[in-house]
């Protein structure tokens, strides 16, 4: 009985899943009437395969060219996860570590301030900042979003880091130090490479989090820095084709989907077994 | 080199840099709420509460926050309990699990305004996947934008695909550093799979679990790139949560100060909520030993 269930909710929710993905990969290769005229959805047997919408997205036919906002996005979210993982692992191991105080305010107060920077909706935010970048005169460059960004993935990178620093036991860096450490050297040598599990899985939200957003890069840059999400709906916006669009979908989230391979080899290995000896 | 020093040397330099981004645009928001400011303008003025006042009588904003709250407790709750299934599977028990734990985080590295361009497509009523697969088993086609309840329904879909994997992640990444020695006990006084899970694994998860709700619960609170790629807030604002109302009133008709003082508004209900439902979870989960 619970056998048929397992294999039954593995394979629902695979199917489910796979199901727009691979409707935005047939789609991308489909002609007018195969989307036009109603679903179709095996290629060969319903329609023949074009490369139209392919074409495109690459600057073949001369449409639309998404390699630079893929570049612009690419570095854009290494900076900001580089910034956001350096600062907020150091804060995250303090405030696992130390207790820190000012007046009635401790350490899950410090916290709860880091994760509620990600509570205000980037619509209120979003004047602000313009106004903050233009007077630094960082409006449509990739410092002024780097910067934004930050602060939307350093809380969640602190967030999920003081838990895994937390499980890691006081004993490992005592150690460090009786032999001699202080503090910040038996951090960086013993607590960090325990720590490799809890940095990737906060490295990787943070890359997510920084890859994915529209919001900041639609009103904070231009021409200059169009990052993927933005260049995809701003397809969206003009009159483009079904298939372009999906073309256009599978090219923007086919980089990150690797990631799911690097997080699981991470996962499978086993993080925390033999920290503790 | 006193350990005072190390100390601040940890915590100040994150907390400083979130800070000096985040002041500005808090404390300029705080002010605008209580102006009558439009960007053509070059100074402020000064309104007082009139804002504030227009807020607290201001039907839509009010119906928008209960309509989020509404939502946002079925997607977390669907999106926890799929998680929790499929972190289980993933955990232990049968040989190809490395294979699915890649293609169940798939959905999470993809970008949620991206994925709405795919499901307004699926959807689509006319030529859309969705209908064009019911209309295989000889089902009348569905108005999923014009009726609001299957509106609904898309914007749920769109949501448990997209972030169910985040509660998959951090519930196996949870699983799989647990202490193994219980388990084993377990095993050995021969208890069955379903009391294992109530009484060792479901407690022992539960600090994480509670970690992943409330970050989940943020996330899905600001919900806006499927909402205004999908439905556009639709049918006529069925669909409309307090993120896309904001954005309509404060850029898009450009009543920023309006838009400053309903943010301010929504971060503090939200700050409350949330320190509320955390102690509330904390509480919970304590007599089980935790």
């Amino acid at each position: 009985m619970s056998r048929i269930f397992k294999y039954s909710f593995i394979f629902i929710w695979s199917a489910f899943v796979l199901t727009p993905l691979s409707w935005a990969l047939v789609t991308s290769f489909k002609p007018p009437a195969a989307v036009n005229n109603g679903a179709t959805f095996i290629p060969w047997l319903q329609f023949q395969p074009t490369l139209d919408g392919w074409k495109d997205i690459t600057g073949i036919s001369g449409y639309a060219n998404l390699f630079p906002p893929l570049i612009n996005s690419a570095t854009v979210t290494f900076f900001a996860t580089l910034v956001s993982l350096t600062f907020g692992c150091m804060a995250a191991y303090g405030l696992s570590r130390f207790s820190y105080g000012w007046k009635h305010y401790k350490n899950p107060d410090i916290i709860f301030f880091f994760i509620s920077q990600r509570i205000m909706p980037p619509a209120v935010l979003a004047v602000p900042f313009f106004i903050l970048l233009k007077t630094l005169h960082l409006l449509d460059t990739k410092l002024g979003l780097v910067l934004v960004l930050t602060s939307g993935l350093m809380p969640i990178v602190v967030w999920l880091l003081v838990d895994f620093f937390n499980q890691l036991p006081k004993e490992i860096d005592e150690m460090a130090m009786l032999e001699g450490c202080n503090p910040f050297e038996a951090f960086v040598r013993t607590i960090l490479p325990l720590s490799k599990p809890g940095l990737t899985v906060a490295g990787m939200f943070s890359i997510i989090f920084g890859w994915n957003d529209l919001f900041f890069a639609l009103v904070l840059t231009f021409t200059n820095v169009q990052t993927l999400p933005v260049a995809v709906v701003a397809l969206n916006g003009t009159v483009t084709p079904f298939w372009t669009l999906c073309a256009s979908a599978i090219f923007s989230i086919l980089p990150l989907i690797g990631l799911a391979f690097v997080v699981e080899r991470f996962l499978s290995k086993g993080g925390f077994a033999g920290a503790v000896r | 080199m006193t350990s005072k020093f190390y100390k601040r040397l940890f915590l100040l330099p994150g907390l400083l840099l979130l800070i000096a981004i985040i002041i500005f645009p808090l404390l300029f928001t705080i002010r605008v709420s209580m102006a009558n400011w439009n960007v053509s303008q070059s100074g402020l003025d000064w309104a007082g509460g009139a804002n504030w006042a227009r807020m607290f009588h201001d039907a839509n904003f009010w119906s928008s926050l209960f309509r989020l709250l509404y939502f946002s407790f079925i997607t977390t709750t669907l999106q926890y309990i799929l998680g929790f299934a499929a972190a289980m599977y993933a955990w232990k028990g049968f040989a190809s699990r490395r294979f699915f734990r890649v293609l169940w985080l798939v959905p999470l590295m993809t970008t949620p305004s991206v994925m709405a361009i795919v499901w307004r497509s699926i959807f689509r009523e006319d030529i859309g996947a969705a209908n064009g697969f019911l209309r295989l088993f000889g089902v009348d086609p569905i108005a999923w934008s014009t009726q609001i309840f299957p509106a609904g329904v898309t914007i749920t879909i769109a949501e448990v695909w997209q972030w169910t994997p985040f509660m998959f992640l951090i519930l196996l990444a949870g699983l799989l550093s647990l202490p193994k020695e219980q388990f084993l006990s377990a095993d050995i006084d021969g208890a069955t799979p379903w009391r294992t899970f109530w009484s060792i694994t479901f407690p022992l998860m539960a600090p994480i679990s509670i970690g992943a709700i409330i970050i989940r619960l943020i996330e899905a609170s600001k919900i806006f790139d499927s909402i205004f790629n999908l439905t556009s807030a639709g049918p006529g604002n069925a669909t409309e949560t307090p993120a896309y109302y904001l954005y309509t009133r404060g850029l898009r008709e450009f009543q920023i100060s309006y838009g400053a003082t309903m943010g301010l508004m929504y971060l503090i209900l939200a700050i409350l909520t949330l320190t509320i439902l955390g102690q509330i979870l904390a509480r919970v989960s304590k007599p089980r030993g935790l």
